[in-house]
């Protein structure tokens, strides 16, 4: 009973590094932490993840939190279902409390256009087994009650994408849940540790060079999200990447208002409440690319604007903060997995707006990889070389609007 | 705030004002192959550091120019219209 009181690490503290290792994972967020993790599972020792901040301190730490598996083509909707069923089991397994609520998302349609977009995306979700379904008005307003619906609207709800499973969960703890179990595994944790370059023989890696020295290495994973071309080009890979900043802001705790997801591409705007009362609102990414973290004010006009036409009652709310994080942009808004031309470096990159949600299945799937050394087939379709040989998977239409 | 921009027609503008075109790249040969010509539609640099980069005055005068500037800062180094920067960076007339 007393251990419960007790405050103890939740990760070791490692001292210097070692000479080398098996697998060096670059990039302490959700999805080289779980990648860890599950190399961890597979029994794989020597595993270090290198992070040039703190644990969760880039796009894990900033996201808005929001799980959902409603994806357009056949090749998404598999792979963040798949990523959905294991959040699910997450806090289980993990023994960690990461408050996932599934409390159901709404992809809100203004406009014809979007009502037959969005009734696409539910028969593709459905043959997937997916739970996504179209509403129309009035049910929408059944399951929102406080959302103004009104014909008087500038863009008036015409219906929605209704998606029951999807919902948000504590990102900071999925990070912490992960670190501690790869921890408990065996694996080391080195935060401050800024990956400088990579030593070549051929067309492999041999060493990772840090600021704290260089280490011999077995295989590599670049889970670097925002800077993953400066990865990339240290190992001399070149990506399809861009990055920009995506922001996000909360309001002071209110009383609870609003128990579901609602998103709407036409305002460029997705709204949740958090367990603790505050609004969190994110937006769509700034156009230009940019490895500053700072935030625009147009981002805090245009959301607070579309904020306020869609719940006219947060009028007198005050904003808490706001802060912005990088993304890697992949030309299909689809992300960039698996194996490249370095035959022991490894992707997960091209995240763009959407990586959170699939932080577990990427780092089951990269384990998967690095451990057996086949490609697991549910990320064959988003292999590097697709850009090459031009064969795109396209999420534009339900991944362009962040979250 | 988001930064400023110079419009070498118009003068200084916020950046709102103008599309983002990305940044320069190299053009393939005349008959590239598929693997080359999928390259330059797709793959880039990506600097962070001073990157040469495609605007358009949307906004004001829908003139296209390039500017220099450092994607770690935001600062913008140079503006000029298409040509006038040089072919390296920073070297401009």
């Amino acid at each position: 009973m007393r251990e419960i009181f007790r405050s103890g690490r939740m990760w070791r503290r490692r001292g210097d590094l070692r000479d080398s290792y098996d697998v060096v994972i670059v990039g302490g967020g959700a999805h080289g932490l779980a990648t860890a993790y599950y190399l961890g599972q597979l029994g794989v020792k020597k595993v270090a993840v290198l992070e040039k901040g703190y644990i969760g301190s880039g796009a894990a730490g900033r996201n808005t939190t929001i799980l959902r598996s409603n994806y357009k083509t056949p090749e998404g909707a598999r792979f963040y279902d798949a990523s959905i069923h294991m959040y699910e089991r997450l806090s289980q397994e993990l023994e960690f409390n990461l408050l996932f609520s599934q409390c159901g998302h709404l992809t809100l349609a203004h406009t014809d256009r979007a009502m037959f977009v969005m009734a696409n995306r539910a028969e593709v979700n459905r043959l997937h087994g997916i739970d996504s379904k179209l509403v129309d008005t009035a049910q929408v307003k059944r399951l929102c009650p406080p959302l103004n619906v009104s014909p008087d609207a500038t863009y008036p709800v015409m219906g929605a994408l209704y998606h029951p499973p999807g919902g948000i969960i504590r990102h900071d703890a999925v990070v912490w849940g992960y670190a501690r179990g790869a921890d408990r595994l065996g694996v080391e944790i080195h935060p401050y540790t800024e990956v400088t370059g990579f030593e070549r023989s051929g067309s492999r890696i041999t060493g990772v060079r840090t600021n704290r020295g260089t280490v011999r290495v077995g295989q590599v994973v670049n889970a670097t999200a925002g800077w993953s071309s400066l990865l990339g080009e240290m190992a001399g890979v070149e990506l399809p990447i861009t990055t920009h900043i995506l922001q996000a802001c909360v309001t002071e705790p209110v009383k609870p208002l609003l128990d579901v997801v609602i998103v709407s591409s036409q305002m460029h705007v997705y709204i949740s409440q958090s367990d603790r009362g505050e609004f969190v609102m994110g937006s769509e990414i700034e156009p230009w690319t940019t490895y500053r973290m700072q935030g625009t004010l147009n981002f805090l006009q245009d959301l607070t604007r579309h904020t306020l036409e869609l719940f006219p009652q947060l009028e007198h709310a005050r904003l808490l903060r706001s802060w912005a994080g990088l993304c890697d942009l992949s030309p299909d808004y689809s992300p960039i997995l698996g194996r490249t031309e370095v035959e022991n470096f490894h992707l997960s990159a091209g995240w763009g707006t959407y990586g959170f949600k699939a932080a577990p299945i990427v780092g089951r799937t990269l384990a998967d990889l690095v451990h057996t050394g086949k490609t697991p087939e549910l990320i064959a379709p988003f292999a590097l070389e697709r850009f090459y040989e031009d064969q795109l998977v396209s999420e534009l239409a339900a991944a362009a609007v962040s979250h | 705030m988001s930064f400023l921009l110079t419009c070498p027609h118009c003068g200084v503008r916020e950046v709102a004002d103008f599309a983002f075109g990305g940044e320069v790249s190299v053009r393939p040969r005349e008959t590239p192959t598929f693997r080359e010509l999928s390259r330059y539609n797709y793959f880039r640099r990506n600097v962070a550091g001073v990157q040469r980069e495609w605007w358009y005055h949307r906004s004001g005068c829908r003139t296209w120019f390039q500017a220099e500037r450092d994607t770690r800062t935001n600062v913008v180094l140079r503006v000029g219209l298409p040509g006038e920067l040089g072919a390296e960076l920073g070297v401009g007339p």
